[in-house]
């Protein structure tokens, strides 16, 4: 149980964790001073995020370790977040959409978390969801208006939106670490989140005046470990570098 | 300081009889300690000389995220990233504050956005200077918002109100930086023999640029006069170093660090700290666009404008669109 349970909140963590690091890598380059405070604003939350989830994942393992150590000092095998996170932002746009996918499954999860069965994951899931809802208002808002904006930004939001779908459906397959979780009455079942989450992106990507690829085709392997892209290696080599080039200081 | 060297318009303090009878009252309401706000009468060249000080300002704080910046993705822990992450953020706030008290003197903030990337108007030097180890993330906010804050602290009584007002809520932000960041040098400094040098590596190389921060000696300048007759400068640039050195000697002491400097001494006559001088051939190179990085610095502000150019148009088409529905609802 408690092996699973550790793999779950690994999984929350290590999201939120990708995420906020690649949101974090915007700041000082975003298109207008208001846009930057806004990525940094989620990128803070998010790994405030990660501190608790990362924490609660090490108190669960009982191995003495602590968050930090958990970010700074897994190799790429042991991460466990969604591939759709760990892509490169690319342009605003693409950072935006992916974020929007991503708020929106976080919501959805983060609502049904706060019923756990255990106390602890509601409560980090009730703290966590506040800032989840106003993200996704956030990153809704975003995407309709640079859907609905000029004929270039209806453009780039539509081919951000086919890059980033086919990393969508993963958030949705279960395995045996989520069979644990329902059974224990920790988690939804994740395909039980679809049917909320089609209805919540259909309404926004629709106001956006775009379209959602119809292809159901899903990556996998992010959540489970048995595969993520390149990319999530070279993140790794600057996100731990200090932590691997001087291990046992204290910073 | 965050806005350093900026040109006073006009030729120098005018003489009482050579002031029109609307000079004369507006230098009256300075002297009375009044604050001047956006729709009150002023003089074109105080108008002229706040905008370059403050645009100048705006611009250091969006320019300044850039070395904090460069090490957010490293930052050895997850609290640690969010503390420089909260404070580069803080910054680019203090960008909006300014840009907004430039605003209400007449002129936009995509207007001065583009003199800058013109290379029309500057930026502090010393973000010009790189950053190279984890050290510069606690000697950047010790330093260098520690001697941004010796200026400001003096800014929060300048003449015109909205600057005044920014000066104010910036000035406790910078103060939580500077303590930030001394905190991450005391860590530094007592931490593993790697980490203590990575330390005195920082203080040494950012040392001289922080003290060319407060721009050259102009005591004897007529600009200076007039800027500080108008209470837009409160201080000479050398009074202000010296405080700065003052106050940071002593740190520098309880740090357990090495002096950066050989010849600072106690003077027991000036009651003060003597010092050496910063090279001022190399801030005046800076300055001219040939420090280290001004071409790197230049280059990403102008890449974030010109890519971000298709998002502030969309949005601004969503915006209009918006606007006309709601009219043709109506
Ligand atoms: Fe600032
Ligand atoms: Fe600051």
């Amino acid at each position: 149980m408690d092996a699973s349970l550790f793999q779950y909140l690994l999984r929350l963590g290590d999201n939120t964790l990708v995420l906020g690091h690649r949101g974090s890598e915007w700041c000082g380059h975003a298109p207008v001073l208001e846009e930057d405070i806004a990525l940094a604003n989620t990128a803070l939350d998010l790994i405030g995020q990660t501190q608790l989830w990362l924490g609660l994942a090490a108190e669960v393992e009982g191995k003495g370790r602590d968050a930090d150590q958990l970010a700074m000092q897994r190799d790429i095998w042991d991460f466990r977040n969604l591939l759709l996170v760990e892509l490169p932002n690319g342009d605003f746009g693409r950072t935006l959409m992916r974020q929007f996918l991503f708020d929106a499954w976080q919501v959805i999860n983060l609502g049904r978390l706060m019923n756990s069965s255990n106390p602890r994951v509601a409560e980090i899931a009730a703290k966590a969801s506040k800032e989840a809802a106003y993200h996704v208002e956030r990153s809704a808002d975003t995407v309709v208006g640079l859907g609905d904006g000029t004929e270039e930004s209806h453009v780039r939001m539509q081919a951000a939106l086919e890059y980033l779908w086919p990393y969508v459906g993963e958030m949705f397959l279960g395995d045996e670490v989520d069979a644990a979780m329902v059974a224990a009455g920790i988690a939804p079942d994740p395909a039980s989140l679809r049917a909320e989450y089609d209805a919540l992106i259909g309404r926004v990507i629709k106001t956006a005046t775009l379209e959602i690829p119809d292809s159901s085709f899903a990556h996998k392997g992010g959540k489970t470990g048995a595969f993520h892209t390149e990319h999530l290696g070279h993140m790794l080599c600057s996100m731990q570098w200090l932590q691997r080039a001087y291990p046992g200081a204290s910073w | 300081m965050y806005a350093q060297m900026v040109k006073t318009a006009g030729s120098g303090v005018k003489d009482r009889d050579e002031m029109s009878e609307q000079e004369q009252d507006f230098q009256d309401r300075i002297d009375r300690g009044e604050k001047i706000e956006p729709k009150d009468w002023m003089p074109d060249n105080y108008r002229i000389t706040l905008i370059r000080q403050i645009g100048q300002h705006a611009h250091s704080e969006v320019v300044g995220q850039l070395p904090e910046g460069n090490w957010i993705t490293r930052a050895p822990t997850l609290e640690r990233k969010a503390i420089l992450l909260a404070k580069v953020q803080d910054e680019a706030g203090h960008g909006l504050y300014l840009y907004g008290a430039a605003e209400t003197l007449g002129v936009s903030r995509d207007e001065i956005t583009e003199d800058l990337l013109a290379g029309r108007m500057k930026y502090s030097s010393i973000f010009n200077y790189p950053t190279l180890n984890w050290a510069d993330m606690g000697a950047v906010g010790w330093l260098v918002d520690g001697a941004a804050i010796i200026n400001q602290v003096a800014l929060q009584r300048t003449s015109y109100g909205p600057y005044a007002r920014a000066m104010v809520r910036i000035c406790k932000e910078e103060s939580f930086h500077a303590r930030q960041g001394y905190h991450i040098m005391m860590k530094m400094a007592s931490g593993t023999p790697e980490q203590k040098a990575m330390a005195q590596d920082a203080l040494n190389r950012l040392w001289y640029p922080v003290l060319m921060m407060f721009g050259p000696s102009d005591k004897e300048s007529v600009h200076t006069a007039q800027s500080m007759a108008w209470k837009i400068k409160m201080d000479t640039n050398d009074e202000l170093r010296q405080k700065f050195v003052d106050q940071t000697v002593q740190q520098i002491e309880y740090l357990g660090l090495e002096l950066p400097d050989p010849n600072i001494k106690w003077n027991d006559e000036t009651k003060q700290y003597d010092y050496s001088d910063p090279d001022w051939t190399e801030f005046f190179d800076v300055i001219k666009g040939n420090g280290p990085c001004n071409v790197d610095r230049m280059a990403a502000r102008n890449k974030a404008w010109d890519d971000g150019k298709w998002v502030r148009d969309g949005l601004m088409a969503h915006a209009e669109k918006k606007a006309a529905a709601k009219v043709a609802a109506q």
